[in-house]
């Protein structure tokens, strides 16, 4: 968590960066030509605020350019982690969960360095045993349905908790729908950045 | 599960004809005042412990007449202060007494300098039926004391009734992220493992080891109870569930899969290559139990698309669904455990919304539901054959209970944080 957190910050600065300077549309002021010295000191004073107001607009540029691109990579992370969930003890993908997937797709598309860790995990019913099976084929489900849709199968793991970690406590049909999901965890060394529209 | 010694304990076998009845109907209540030798066939002996003498002698007093009191086979007859103390004279027991309490014979322990010594009393022919000495380095009240009693309290009823008593066996459960373990009458609790995610104990058949899997790292470990030191047997990607050993030790069956479902497969004990046996086609297959001759395994698959119990031999063919499709409803059986004289499979299955405990006859496939109060999950049986202890929510909390399926009585056995996953040992050695 605290690797790709890392991972992510890091990404947001190097794509910031290279904003920055893609933005830079401004060109250098225009020498004016004068006689007297109080008019070059003038002159130099109009330049210089010229080229403040310049750089104020440019750092303005640079810090929309980096909240939109932070932006976008939170979004591209939040879709990442977006949990998918399933019906009680199946593991097919209900519609809801292919366009929970789908939307994961292209992000991770656009970061081939990305690997994506699939949790899956089951509701407290039934046995601690089968749930193990269970979870795993939940998120082996999810694996297939992604490497169906291009992703790299080395790309993706897989494992189980079971009933062993519910996201929410209480033993009604809306506690048990959230705790039958699978859960992903993005990392890698590369930058995470937002598909191109 | 087949006794240590049978040359040793040949004397209580003799005995066993003088004092034992036939134990068929074992539910039915005992009619009357029993008559020494002659007591009605159907009800248990009545056997008195008499008073013991020295510091430890109310502990040891306690833990035997809870012993028999606990193993449903022996009826220990209690004496108040006034009994206890006319019970036994300078000259031996007070046979009217015993007589007139209804007691088939009269154990006399005393603690010696080396141990135990034991003196049973046949109350009818008024003679000495027994002597024998126990020895035991254990200090007073510790478990190995404890364990050492409860191995009397097994030779007594093995005397008594011709099946030697439950009395020292250990019963594994995980319990805040740990494998614990308890005596067989709930004394003694404590954890065993490391803290973790273990799951699923089960026994070395020599009582002195176990098996369990881990969540994270997915894996199987086995610890030395003597040692406490636990070693990785397989591990990797995926799941690595409920393993349990061959009935001869050689090797661990466990589930495991990753991304093509969950199978079967068998590892050898020293460690080395996995063989997987059964052919799930990407369905679960989890909680094998192995017939008491090695040759069969129960097992619960989803291959039809919901949990139900199979059997396969133990190289993975011959696959038969044991459970038939139309009790319950929702369709989830689980947990099968083979009943240690090789007859049931005891499993749970969903019964009018909860889990219930029930068990089926391998002969005729006849099913008996054994619990009707709360959920109750995870059977797991005795080495008697007789005592399945599982997981019930009926005092609330997840906790272990022990029912004699002859009587239908239930005691609870553990208390304090909720329990899963029990695993009932076979006899234990002595320690």
């Amino acid at each position: 968590m605290i690797r790709r957190t890392a991972v992510l910050s890091l990404a947001i600065l190097s794509v910031a960066g290279l904003d920055g300077c893609r933005r830079k549309v401004v060109s250098a002021p225009t020498p004016v030509a004068t006689n007297a010295s109080n008019a070059d000191s003038l002159a130099a004073l109009r330049a210089r605020q010229r080229a403040d107001s310049i750089a104020a607009a440019e750092r303005a540029a640079r810090e929309t350019a980096a909240a939109s691109d932070r932006r976008s990579a939170g979004e591209a992370a939040a879709v990442l982690a977006q949990k998918v969930y399933f019906d009680y003890d199946r593991d097919n993908l209900r519609d809801d969960a292919r366009a929970t997937l789908d939307a994961k797709v292209p992000i991770l598309i656009a970061n081939p360095s990305v690997t994506l860790a699939i949790t899956g995990h089951t509701d407290e019913r039934g046995t601690a045993e089968y749930n193990l099976a269970l979870g795993q084929r939940r998120a082996a489900q999810v694996k297939r349905y992604l490497t169906s849709r291009g992703i790299e199968d080395a790309r993706i793991s897989t494992q189980s908790m079971g009933d062993s970690q519910p996201a929410v406590q209480g033993t009604d049909e809306s506690a048990y729908q959230q705790n039958r999901r699978a859960e992903f965890q993005a990392s890698g060394a590369g930058t995470l950045v937002a598909p191109r529209s | 599960m087949r006794s240590p010694s049978l040359r040793r304990l040949l004397p209580f076998a003799l005995l066993a004809l003088f004092l034992a009845a036939p134990l068929a109907a074992q539910d039915t209540t005992s009619r009357g005042v029993r008559i020494g030798l002659t007591y009605n066939p159907g009800s248990k002996p009545g056997v008195a412990v008499l008073p013991v003498s020295g510091a430890t002698g109310d502990s040891v007093r306690a833990i035997v007449q809870r012993d028999f009191d606990f193993g449903d086979r022996v009826d220990p007859i209690v004496l108040d202060a006034t009994m206890a103390s006319e019970a036994s004279r300078a000259s031996g027991p007070n046979w009217p007494l015993l007589a007139r309490l209804g007691a088939a014979a009269a154990v006399q322990i005393t603690p010696t300098a080396s141990g135990f010594h034991l003196a049973v009393y046949n109350v009818a022919t008024k003679q000495t039926a027994l002597i024998k000495d126990y020895t035991t380095a254990a200090t007073p009240q510790s478990r190995a004391w404890r364990a050492a009693l409860h191995g009397i309290a097994d030779d007594l009823e093995e005397a008594f009734t011709g099946v030697r008593g439950i009395a020292r066996t250990r019963i594994l459960f995980e319990r805040g992220k740990r494998i614990w373990v308890v005596d067989s009458d709930g004394e003694g609790a404590m954890p065993v493992s490391e803290v973790g995610t273990p799951i699923s104990p089960a026994w070395d058949p020599s009582g002195r080891a176990i098996t369990y899997s881990t969540i994270v790292p997915a894996g199987i470990s086995v610890l030395d109870l003597a040692t406490g030191r636990a070693r990785t047997v397989v591990s990797g990607a995926g799941v690595y569930i409920s393993p349990v050993f061959s009935p001869d030790g050689g090797s661990i069956i466990y589930a495991h899969g990753v991304d093509a479902g969950v199978d079967l497969y068998a590892i050898p004990t020293s460690g080395g290559g996995a063989r997987r046996l059964s052919v799930g086609r990407g369905s679960d297959n989890v909680s094998p139990s192995f017939s008491p001759d090695g040759r069969r395994i129960v097992f619960m698959s989803g291959r039809a698309g919901h949990p139900e119990i199979y059997t396969m031999d133990a190289d993975g063919t011959n696959v038969d669904l044991l459970t038939p499709l139309d009790i319950g409803e929702n369709a989830y059986r689980a947990s099968p455990d083979w009943s240690p004289d090789g007859r049931l499979v005891a499993f749970q299955s969903q019964m009018a919304g909860n889990f219930q405990v029930l068990t089926i006859n391998l002969r005729d496939r006849g099913l008996r539901q054994l619990t009707s109060d709360g959920r109750n999950e995870d059977p797991s049986w005795a080495p008697d054959g007789r005592h399945l202890t599982f997981v019930s929510n009926r005092s609330g909390v997840k906790q272990l209970w022990v029912l004699d399926i002859e009587t239908g009585r239930s005691r609870q056995l553990s208390r304090g944080a909720p329990v899963r996953v029990p695993a009932w040992s076979p006899r234990l050695p002595a320690e």
